[in-house]
């Protein structure tokens, strides 16, 4: 159970995230210089690892009772934000994420920009556009891959799901050179925000000094609760959504 | 300087807390009143399920009541 929601958590988590560079790299290299951009990626990737490299050994080192109550109040907020976006989107009251949209948005704003070279990066514009979207979009999966890891004493599965999850989109972007706009990315991150608010009461409160009935065994109570009442929040805020409006949900597809 | 530091402040502000302080200062509360409830005899594991019962409705109606005025919201 443990590890299996681990994994799954980490890797869908990574994988929408992941999405979500990959439509920046893909604007910075198609539209300014392919060459800068994957150099903005590497230097991404490495600034996230030295984060990851420093953090872990820490996390290890901390106290568990310290740790979940602290990681499991912070992956809680996470999950709460989680779960707000996706309830929003999937009753239609916030615009759906458009890959594509975003694609053309940021393929336009590049574009525009003055070209500019500073040593051996070709194009400043196009590096710092891929390094902010790696480290941007990376950053909250490697809180969640860290602590998820480190609560379950098992930080390699967790990078082994988020590397997993980075290298099948970034296999998928080259094959198909276009924005993954068909990633089911709502749906995922309804369930990486069902898993964050779980594990995050689960942990928190634990840490907080409760003790579950069942002990481990309540987050099979804990999972499915949380999940249904999102799902029952939805369907209450589609209806009320579909009474206001008499046509159905308000929003459709947002550019950003 | 300030303004490099204000930035820095601000993304983990947002990083942290996100779109809504309420649901942060919230889960801090319930944290608090769980660690309290479990120095009593009384079990203390329903705190944190509760307050997430009160937490997600509310703030998914502060949207609801702001988008009623408004046009739909995209983002992130």
């Amino acid at each position: 159970m443990g590890s299996g929601a681990l994994f799954i958590a980490v890797f869908l988590a990574c994988m929408v995230e992941a999405v979500e560079a990959l439509t920046i790299v893909l604007a910075a290299g198609t539209s300014r210089d392919w060459r800068s951009a994957i150099m903005g990626v590497l230097a991404g990737v490495v600034a996230l690892a030295l984060i990851v490299a420093a953090l872990g050994p820490a996390l290890t080192a901390v106290p568990l009772g310290g740790l979940r109550l602290v990681v499991g109040g912070l992956l809680l907020i996470f999950g709460l934000q989680w779960l707000r976006k996706a309830i929003l989107r999937a009753s239609g009251l916030k615009a759906l994420h458009d890959e594509e949209a975003i694609f053309r948005t940021q393929v336009a704003e590049a574009s525009a920009a003055q070209a500019d070279r500073r040593g051996v990066i070709g194009d400043w514009y196009a590096f710092t556009l891929s390094f902010k979207g790696v480290v941007l979009e990376g950053l909250e999966v490697a809180f969640i891959a860290l602590t998820f890891g480190a609560n379950q004493g098992d930080i390699p599965l967790a990078a082994f799901a988020a590397i997993a999850a980075v290298l099948i989109v970034a296999a998928v972007g080259i094959a198909v050179r276009a924005p993954l706009a068909r990633v089911p990315e709502n749906t995922m991150k309804m369930v990486v925000g069902v898993m964050l608010t779980s594990f995050g009461i689960f942990w928190a409160a634990e840490g907080a000094g409760a003790q579950w009935p069942g002990a481990d065994a309540a987050l099979l109570v804990v999972i499915p609760s949380v999940a249904v009442f999102a799902l029952l929040l939805v369907v209450a805020l589609r209806r009320r959504s579909t009474r206001s409006t008499g046509k159905g949900p308000l929003a459709t597809r947002a550019s950003r | 300087m300030i303004t490099r530091l204000k930035a820095f402040l601000a993304f983990w502000y947002d990083f942290v807390v996100g779109d809504d302080w309420r649901v942060a200062v919230g889960v801090i509360i319930a944290l608090a009143l769980t660690y309290l409830v479990g120095t009593t005899s009384v079990p203390a594991w329903w705190v944190l399920p509760a307050a997430v019962v009160v937490l997600l409705p509310l703030t998914l109606w502060r949207v609801v009541r702001g988008q009623s005025s408004a046009p739909p919201t995209d983002g992130k």
